[in-house]
C-alpha cells in the first residue's frame, strides 16, 4: 500500500504579471501627479487640523511672505477676470498701462502684484520670464490711510461679480500679525468676510476634544 | 500569447550517446523589480495626496456700531487669549485685563479646556487677540486650537493698548525682550 504521491510544486511564482501591474500603476500615478510649478514666492504655511482641500479656481490669492509683505494674485484659469481687474485698476488709479503691459499680467500664469500702484507700470513693463528675480516691496497694507490692497480687492470683487469667488490667504509662518490684520482690514472694507486660510494638513492631537469627536463619528474630517 | 519558453530541456528523450547541450534558463528573478515598482507607487500615492494644501475657513463678523446687532458677551463666560512674542500666550478670564496670566502653547490648551468645563457652553466665548509681535503662525495655531478644543464661539479681535501694556509689563517681568 503506497501512499498517494503528492507532487512537489515549485514555490517559484511568475512575477511577470505582478511586475506588469506594478509598473502600470506606477505610470498611472506618475502621469496623474500634478507637479506644482515652483512657487516664485517661498511661503511655508502653518499647519492645521482642517481637512477641506483648498479650491483651485476662482481664487483671489493674498500671499504674505516671511517679512509680512503682501502680494495679490488671481488663479491661472481666470484670465477674463484678470483682464477686468487690471483694466479697472489702471483706469481708477490713472496708471496708464498699455495693452502690452496688461498682457504681461494676464498671460503670466504666476503673475502676482507685490508693488504699490506707483510701481505697477514699471513692473508690468517687464516680460513674465524676467519676473523671477525681482524683489517686490509688497502692497502697502499696514496703514489704514494707504491700504492699496483694498483697491485691488475692490476691483477683484467687481470682476468676479455673479460668480463664486474664494479669497485665499496664504501666509508664511514667520509673518507678523499686523500684516494679517492689514489684510483683514482691506477685506472688511469690501464686505468680504469669508476667507480660506491655506494650511498644511496635520492630524488632530491624540486625546484632544477633536480627536474624541472624530473617534466617535468615525470620520477624520474637520471642516 | 507572449509567453517565454522556459522549459529547461526535459520532455524529449534523446537516444543514448547524444550529448545534452546545457540550456541556460531565460527566467529572470523579477522580485526586486516588483519591489522597486511598488516602492515608487507608494511614493507617488503619498506625494500626490499629501501635498494638497487644505483650507481653514475663517468667517469674520461685520463691523457694526449698532448695539443691537452686536453679539452680547457675558463677562463670566469670556476668555481672552493673546498670542505674543517668543511663542508665549497670555490669557485672562472675564473682561479685566489686569488678571493676565502667562502661558505657552503647551499649557494653553488645558487653560482653555478648564474654562470651558466651568462655563455654560451656550455662553462660552474665546476672544483671540494676537499682539503686534505674534506671528501669523501663532494666529492660525490659535484658530486651529479652537477647532481642536471644539470651541464653537470665538472671535479674532485686535488687541487694545491696555492689554498690550499688560503684556509688555509681564514680558519685562519675565525678562523677554
Amino acid at each position: 500500500m503506497g501512499r498517494a504521491k503528492i507532487p512537489r510544486k515549485s514555490t517559484n511564482i511568475d512575477m511577470t504579471a505582478m511586475c506588469d501591474v506594478a509598473f502600470l500603476l506606477l505610470s498611472f500615478f506618475i502621469l496623474v501627479a500634478k507637479f506644482k510649478p515652483p512657487d516664485a514666492l517661498a511661503v511655508i504655511t502653518p499647519t492645521s487640523v482642517y481637512t477641506k482641500v483648498a479650491p483651485d479656481a476662482n481664487i483671489i490669492l493674498i500671499t504674505m511672505d516671511k517679512d509680512g509683505k503682501v502680494y495679490f494674485g488671481i488663479s491661472d484659469k481666470n484670465t477674463g477676470e484678470k483682464k477686468d481687474i487690471i483694466d479697472m485698476v489702471s483706469t481708477a488709479k490713472n496708471l496708464g498701462l498699455t495693452d502690452a503691459e496688461k498682457k504681461n499680467f494676464i498671460n503670466n500664469p504666476a503673475a502676482y502684484i507685490g508693488v504699490p500702484f506707483s510701481q505697477v507700470k514699471s513692473l508690468l513693463d517687464k516680460a513674465p520670464d524676467q519676473w523671477k528675480g525681482i524683489v517686490m516691496p509688497g502692497i502697502p497694507t499696514q496703514d489704514s490711510t494707504n491700504n492699496e490692497l483694498r483697491d485691488w480687492i475692490q476691483a477683484a470683487v467687481a470682476a468676479f461679480q455673479g460668480e463664486k469667488m474664494f479669497i485665499e490667504i496664504k501666509g508664511d509662518n514667520a509673518a507678523k500679525y499686523p500684516a494679517f490684520s492689514g489684510v483683514i482690514w482691506a477685506m472688511k472694507r469690501n464686505d468680504q468676510l469669508k476667507f480660506q486660510l491655506i494650511t498644511s494638513p496635520m492630524a488632530a492631537p491624540p486625546g484632544s476634544e477633536l480627536d474624541k469627536i472624530q473617534a466617535k463619528t468615525g470620520s477624520k474630517t474637520a471642516e | 500569447m507572449a509567453e517565454m519558453d522556459t522549459s529547461s530541456g526535459g520532455g524529449h528523450k534523446k537516444g543514448p550517446g547524444v550529448k545534452k547541450s546545457k540550456k541556460l534558463s531565460t527566467r529572470v528573478d523579477l522580485t526586486p523589480m516588483v519591489d522597486l515598482g511598488f516602492l515608487l507607487i507608494t511614493f507617488f500615492i503619498f506625494t500626490t495626496t499629501m501635498s494638497q494644501p487644505t483650507a481653514m475657513k475663517l468667517n469674520l463678523p461685520k463691523d457694526t456700531d449698532k448695539p443691537d446687532e452686536q453679539n452680547k458677551l457675558k463677562e463670566s463666560a469670556a476668555f481672552t487669549v493673546m498670542p505674543a512674542k517668543d511663542d508665549k500666550v497670555y490669557y485672562y478670564e472675564g473682561l479685566d485685563p489686569s488678571k493676565i496670566q502667562a502661558s505657552d502653547w503647551k499649557t494653553i490648551r488645558d487653560a482653555i479646556l478648564d474654562k470651558k468645563r466651568r462655563t455654560d457652553p451656550n455662553d462660552f466665548m474665546v476672544i483671540i487677540k494676537p499682539d503686534a509681535d505674534a506671528t501669523y503662525k501663532n494666529t492660525v495655531d490659535m484658530l486651529d486650537e479652537m477647532k481642536i478644543d471644539d470651541v464653537k464661539r470665538y472671535a479674532l479681535v485686535d488687541i487694545t493698548p491696555v492689554e498690550y501694556s499688560f503684556i509688555q509689563k509681564t514680558e519685562q517681568a519675565n525678562g523677554i525682550k
